[in-house]
């Protein structure tokens, strides 16, 4: 049973990391920027909120087929496929849940406003370093908010890994996949222990995240 | 405008009138074959038959749960035995409606030989089949590697979905080389397939049974009877698969 937990957790932690890499810089440009291809931009990073996860789940594994360009590449640098293996599940994560990292950061960003920046600017600040030392700390809340609901969602996902996991044991069985085989073969006692577990963390997770967001209020204010 | 359209609702209700619906449950490698047959089904009784797939295993935990099935096709004889006896499904009405084999299939053609064993030992990454825990036609492959004594040679390189629909997408997309579905499923002339002899595992006699609470439906107790009709047989046996005994 710790199996599928263990497996989890790392997928979660590994998928957070990167999100967080990704989503910093994409957020900022999308708080900053004027381009009139933002709109299009900000759809595209909002599509997995929006899409059934068999229809990512699909595309997924007809791109991470060896005989597509991207699945066909990757198996010509590293040798492994990207479909049932841990590094598929990572970059399915990755797109699942990119809104859910983005969203927070960039609404946090877009509260920071021009002026904080200008004035960073007219002190000397170079860019980078304004968004160093004014942006980001002032934003700190929403990178946690960020950080913790990429973990939780990608912790929740099933029907993506379903399509492209394969369901093996240790490398591609998740708790969501251990959870829906224990229910479809009746052991619904190992399904309760599994479940139960989600049930406490989903709950703690989105609390965690509440309370965040009120101690923002009163601490503004 | 308005009188219009309410003629032509009431004509459409009245046309239906006689007309009952069903809710068949199917196992996911018959339910192409069972949405032809429940096609020719209507056209010639005027009821209306949806056909609800998944993996036997699956679809039979949904019933115990209470799922709203009128009938259910299963991929073997032990689940709608096991309904009969609980008493969720009506003692007498189980028939073997098809006899599955299983198949061996790739999508590149020169990768399964006329020995398919030779193919199971070859060099692969990944050998997909249906989850044998819940369906019928996953376990068959699991005894097939077992008899073929390959089972700890490939138990690494095993990948799983819920039923053969997941198994056939691995495969068809080619991120597993190949892996065991129904021969029912398998492409015309598409890759290289083996079809596996029926001595390498327990027979997939497949079991149709009326659920309690379809009893009384017309729609759902016709067709199962018209699964037993000539016509029927035909197109079961068409689709790659031995029909059922006489009763």
């Amino acid at each position: 049973m710790t199996g599928p937990i263990l497996l989890t957790l790392a997928l979660a932690s590994v998928t957070t990391l990167i999100l967080m890499a990704l989503s910093l810089p994409l957020a900022w440009w999308l708080a900053t920027t004027r381009s009139r291809i933002k709109p299009v931009i900000e759809a595209v990073t909002a599509l997995p909120l929006i899409l059934p996860p068999t229809v990512l789940g699909f595309y997924l594994l007809l791109l991470m087929a060896p005989a597509s360009p991207l699945g066909g590449f990757w198996l010509e640098v590293t040798g492994t496929t990207l479909a049932f293996s841990f590094t598929g599940l990572v970059v399915a994560s990755v797109i699942y849940s990119l809104p859910f990292a983005v969203q927070p950061l960039q609404a946090a960003f877009e509260r920071v406003g021009p002026d904080m920046m200008e004035a960073a600017a007219s002190l000397r600040a170079r860019p980078l370093d304004a968004f160093l030392t004014v942006a980001l700390p002032l934003s700190a809340r929403g990178a946690l908010t960020a950080a913790v609901l990429s973990f939780a969602h990608t912790v929740g996902e099933f029907g993506v890994i379903l399509m492209v996991g394969g369901n093996i044991e240790g490398r591609t069985r998740t708790i969501s996949i251990a959870v829906w085989e224990h229910v479809e073969s009746l052991e619904y006692a190992q399904a309760h222990a599994l479940s139960a577990g989600l049930l406490v963390f989903a709950f703690v997770t989105l609390f965690a995240v509440y309370a965040l967001g009120r101690g923002r209020k009163l601490h503004v204010r | 405008m308005l009188r219009a359209a309410l003629l032509a609702l009431l004509f459409a209700v009245s046309a239906r009138a006689g007309a009952d619906e069903a809710l068949i449950a199917v196992a996911a490698n018959f339910a192409r074959t069972a949405e032809t047959l429940a096609e020719a089904y209507e056209a010639e009784s005027g009821h209306m038959i949806t056909i609800s797939p998944g993996s036997t295993g699956q679809l039979y935990a949904r019933i115990v749960q209470g799922a709203p099935y009128d009938a259910f096709l299963s991929a073997d004889t032990e689940r709608p035995a096991m309904l009969v006896e609980a008493g969720q499904a009506v003692a007498g009405s189980r028939f073997t409606y098809a006899l599955g084999r299983l198949a061996l299939w790739s999508a590149d053609p020169d990768r399964i030989g006329p020995d398919g064993a030779a193919a199971l030992s070859g060099d692969f990454r990944f050998l997909a089949i249906a989850n044998p825990r819940t369906a019928p036609y996953g376990a068959a492959a699991m005894e097939t590697l077992e008899a073929l004594g390959l089972t700890d040679a490939v138990q690494d390189r095993l990948v799983t979905g819920g039923d053969v629909g997941s198994a056939y997408a691995f495969i068809a997309s080619g991120n597993a080389e190949l892996g065991f579905i129904a021969l029912s499923q398998l492409p015309d002339g598409q890759g290289s397939a083996w079809i596996v002899p029926e001595h390498l595992h327990t027979p997939l006699a497949q079991d149709a049974v009326l659920l309690t609470r379809g009893a009384d439906n017309p729609a759902a107790t016709g067709f199962l009877a018209y699964l037993q009709t000539d016509a029927a047989r035909a197109v079961i046996e068409a689709a790659g698969y031995a029909a059922g005994a006489r009763e």
